[in-house]
């Protein structure tokens, strides 16, 4: 098909990814809009998701949330904030047009995820755990960070994962408000009717997805090994139900 | 200087561009069949894509739990799939589909899909071994007893993610005006185009609307479904 040829010419042409409106620089753009975007939500949601597992209170509202969260569309939220008076179409730093909203609007969006996961984790440290840490005189901090938190981290991390990947690919709905990333070339191309073009910015936005997927794998490896036999099952009944609750494609 | 005044004769309307408000109950009013047909056109969709996605899902889970080889990799499959950015998704299909509604549901079919499918999976995973034994043991051949015994258990669990999967497609729904068949997302874009508040705000809250209606319904459905866990607790 022709259009597959135009996807690969365009793909292959070193023009389509240098200059002001180049693949590259939109790619820098996406990345770092998508980094922000999670370490905001990070900031504000663990610390409060934490210290609520640790509670043991509030788990309605932080279970809650994801569902909330997920029968919100992104693309509607990104439309009222782009409309408003505030935060409206202007720029914020280097994220160009429409920046400062859709900064926000993917925070919100990353942030529902990021707190029920970090609540279930901390909650899931077995009752007894946390009663033999009360026998030993642990204080509520020590419990916290010595018996809770090293327990709860493959969850957690496996949270953030997903919550990375998904702002990663929720970023391209920008484009839809003429916001910034890699959706612009989606978007362009298929307005223009130049679907090789569409495609290959989609392609680019996959493979892109597919790398942090990967780095994001060996980074939670890294910070929380998965420990071999009778946590394996726990690990993997955990970021199952991770995954149901967090699943939500902008 | 007086014409913007005669511009109607009842006065500014809350949708007036000088106006412009985010509330505007003569919106609503004026605007009735074009909120209708985008209300019905999301319902549409969605529904369709979540029958389809249903539809597919069944017999994959099935496949995945009878070679168990094969369940890591339709699992894979499956998130692999919810990595790829629906604003990515649309456009590539559109050369074999083209701008029509199919586009969307298939679309929107692959992503509840991958929520279906691992919740089938648990949902079948969860049935005791025991209940399956005795079932054996009374002569329940494989069909029957997938029928009649693992099903109806698996339900509460499948229905659990029948509710994730029906309101993420209302909200994903949206991101079909990309291809001019988003329903109340239709009403969106244009509402951010045409700076017009009153149509963004009121197609933003049907929506959610829709995907809590959506919700109470699948409830209410697993309730009929499933009486045995009403008559649990009374």
């Amino acid at each position: 098909m022709t259009v597959f040829g135009d996807t690969w010419d365009y793909l292959t042409t070193w023009a389509n990814w240098t200059g002001d409106r180049g693949m590259l620089h939109l790619l820098e753009q996406q990345l770092i809009l998508t980094v922000t975007a999670l370490v905001l939500a990070l900031v504000v949601g663990l610390p409060l998701a934490l210290w609520l597992g640790h509670l043991g209170k509030g788990g309605f509202l932080a279970i809650n949330i994801t569902n909330i969260g997920r029968a919100i569309p992104t693309f509607a939220l990104l439309a009222l904030f782009v409309t408003a008076d505030f935060p409206g179409v202007r720029e914020f730093g280097p994220y160009g047009r429409a920046g400062l909203a859709t900064l926000l609007a993917l925070a919100l969006f990353a942030l529902p995820p990021i707190i029920t996961n970090s609540y279930v984790a901390v909650r899931e440290v077995p009752s007894d755990v946390k009663q033999a840490a009360d026998g030993m005189g642990m204080t509520g901090a020590q419990k916290f960070f010595r018996v809770e938190l090293p327990l709860a981290l493959p969850l957690i991390a496996s949270g953030v994962r997903l919550a990375l990947v998904q702002v990663w690919a929720t970023a391209t709905i920008a484009a839809l408000v003429a916001g910034p990333g890699l959706g612009r070339v989606i978007t362009d191309g298929f307005f223009r009717t130049n679907y090789g073009k569409g495609i290959a910015g989609a392609i680019v936005v996959g493979v892109v997805a597919l790398v942090l997927e990967l780095l994001a794998a060996a980074a939670q490896r890294l910070v929380a090994p998965s420990r071999n036999g009778s946590s394996q099952d726990r690990d993997s009944s955990l970021s199952g139900a991770a995954s149901t609750v967090a699943a939500d494609v902008g | 200087m007086g014409a913007a005044l005669g511009a109607s004769a009842d006065g500014p309307t809350c949708y007036s561009r000088l106006t412009n408000e985010w509330i505007c109950r003569q919106y609503v009013e004026d605007f009735r069949p074009e909120i209708q047909h985008a209300t019905i056109e999301h319902l549409e969709i969605t529904a369709l894509s979540v029958l389809l996605g249903l539809v597919i899902a069944f017999p994959l889970a099935l496949v995945a739990r009878r070679f168990t080889r094969l369940e890591s990799t339709v699992v894979g499959v499956a998130t692999g799939i919810y990595t790829i950015p629906s604003l990515a998704l649309l456009p590539l299909m559109v050369p074999f589909t083209g701008l029509s509604m199919t586009t969307v549901v298939i679309a929107l079919a692959l992503y509840a899909l991958t929520i279906l499918v691992r919740a089938m999976l648990e949902g079948l995973r969860a049935v005791p071994d025991e209940v399956v034994e005795s079932a054996r043991g009374l002569g329940y051949g494989a069909g029957r007893l997938l029928f009649r015994v693992e099903l109806p258990l698996a339900i509460p669990v499948i229905m659990a993610g029948l509710r994730v999967a029906t309101v993420s497609t209302v909200a994903l729904t949206t991101i079909g005006s990309l291809v001019a068949y988003g329903g109340l997302g239709n009403l969106i874009k244009d509402g951010v185009n045409s700076n017009f508040r009153a149509e963004l705000f009121t197609a933003s809250v049907l929506c959610v609307v829709l995907a809590v209606l959506l919700d109470v319904l699948i409830v209410l459905a697993q309730r009929v479904l499933t009486p045995w866990t009403r008559g649990v607790r009374a």
